[in-house]
């Protein structure tokens, strides 16, 4: 596939450019690719199963009732009711709905053949959800205390030394406006992204070992390369998983804190 | 901006985004979040609240059969105690009446007897006098024929005076004999 791999005795890295296939169709500077594909087919997937799964919305449930539920219930209760609490964790269900599975979805696209591409690994997808979070926390706190308490919430943390002020307020904003929701993007893209990488690197070391060293030396180092693939692949599997999960617990856990009566 | 992409696809950074991706991401993300919020999450919200409420319901319906269970097992107790009662003061009542049957019964034996008695001791009396008469007319009888027997016979002869006296004796104690068994 990757003309690099047959240039004998020279092993090229496999490269950004590997993770982004050309485009299935253009018009104009708008190209529709494998990564936009894929992101609609996971809002398909993931609407059709829940709405499939609670079609019957029984009292006792089936199987398959129980499962959605199960899947419904850990994004409702562990991340939204436990976190955000009681009181105000309603309106943000749907939310912590969404962002969990379309990114769980989204990141074990990863781990299945044939599609084999988590689409955060591409920072547009990952900037596009953490800037949705962050309008929907700040826009919160905004909300419930006004800009200028909830500017003095996020900057000014209570019981510290009034001249300490000079220093933390520029240090808390940079902190909790900027580098948050950065971090907030970047920490499930770069995980996608490496992940991805690592799996293509594992891979282009069996074939290059296989197809161009050969013998038995070849075989048996393709061989070390198929065991680091998958375990590489399992790892993945995990952090895809992980991923999806911090992504939303940490936009819990923001909701919480602009909630948050006080400082 | 179109300089800018075209900057970043020349140093292809991993982390420049493509515009286009990032629409479609938008657009997928916000639709999934209409279908969620318009369809699933009530759904799912709404089954959680029949169960509640079904298990509520279920809690409230024991409870009431709980009360009525007791409330009837209360009047049964009720029942049961003032049964208990009556039965006590029947028996009550059956012994005071008893007892007072059996005195009565002892009261008119007592009379009974003591009337018994007394016409036995009235019967005897009469005999008592019937006797009394008859002996004072016979002890006369005998008396006068006693004279009669004395004053008839020659008083000289002492042998026949004896046999005389002896006789009459005799005939005393033949006589005595006589009543006595008679009696």
């Amino acid at each position: 596939m990757n003309p690099a791999l047959r240039i004998p005795a020279e092993f090229v890295a496999p490269s950004t450019e590997d993770a982004h296939l050309p485009p299935f169709f253009e018009v104009g500077s708008f190209a529709f690719g494998k990564q936009s594909l894929l992101i609609l087919l996971s809002v398909v997937l993931i609407a059709g199963l829940f709405m499939f799964l609670i079609r019957r919305r029984a009292m006792v449930p089936s199987k398959g009732q129980y499962v959605g539920e199960m899947g419904y219930g850990l994004v409702r209760n562990h991340l939204g009711r436990d976190i955000i609490g009681e009181k105000d964790f309603r309106p943000y269900v749907p939310l912590l709905f969404s962002f969990f599975f379309f990114i769980l979805v989204n990141n074990l696209f990863g781990s299945i053949p044939v599609l084999q591409l988590p689409t955060l690994s591409h920072p547009g997808s990952a900037y596009v959800l953490a800037a949705i979070a962050y309008v929907v926390w700040v826009g919160v706190g905004i909300k419930r205390h006004g800009l200028g308490h909830f500017m003095v919430k996020m900057t000014m943390p209570p019981d510290v030394p009034k001249f300490l002020y000079v220093i933390l307020i520029p240090l808390e904003f940079l902190s909790n406006m900027i580098i948050r929701p950065v971090t907030h993007a970047l920490r499930v893209f770069a995980t996608m992204f490496a992940g991805h990488m690592a799996i293509m690197v594992a891979a282009a070391f069996m074939a290059y070992l296989a197809t161009e060293v050969g013998g038995v030396l070849g075989i048996a180092g393709s061989g070390f390369g198929l065991v680091l693939g998958l375990f590489i692949y399992f790892l993945e599997v995990l952090i895809q998983i992980l991923q999806a999960y911090i992504f939303t617990l940490l936009f819990a856990v923001y909701v919480q804190g602009a909630l948050q009566e006080g400082h | 901006m179109n300089a800018l992409v075209l900057a970043a696809e020349e140093a292809k950074s991993p982390l420049f985004p493509d515009r286009w991706e990032m629409l479609i991401t938008f657009i997928g993300f916000v639709i999934l979040l209409f279908i969620a919020f318009k369809f699933i999450v009530p759904a799912f919200e709404k089954v959680y609240k029949d169960r509640a409420d079904a298990i509520e319901g279920g809690l409230a319906k024991a409870k009431a059969a709980q009360a009525e269970a007791k409330a009837a097992r209360d009047e049964y107790n009720q029942q049961l105690e003032s049964a208990r009662l009556e039965a006590q003061k029947i028996r009550e009542e059956a012994r005071s009446e008893g007892e007072k049957i059996l005195a009565d019964f002892k009261d008119r034996a007592n009379l009974e007897s003591a009337r018994i008695t007394e016409n036995a001791h009235k019967a005897i009396e009469a005999e008592r006098a019937a006797a009394v008469v008859s002996l004072r007319d016979e002890v006369g009888t005998l008396a006068t024929q006693l004279a009669s027997k004395i004053v008839g016979e020659s008083l000289n002869d002492d042998d026949r005076a004896n046999r005389v006296v002896d006789r009459f004796l005799a005939d005393l104690d033949a006589e005595q004999g006589r009543t006595g068994a008679a009696r």
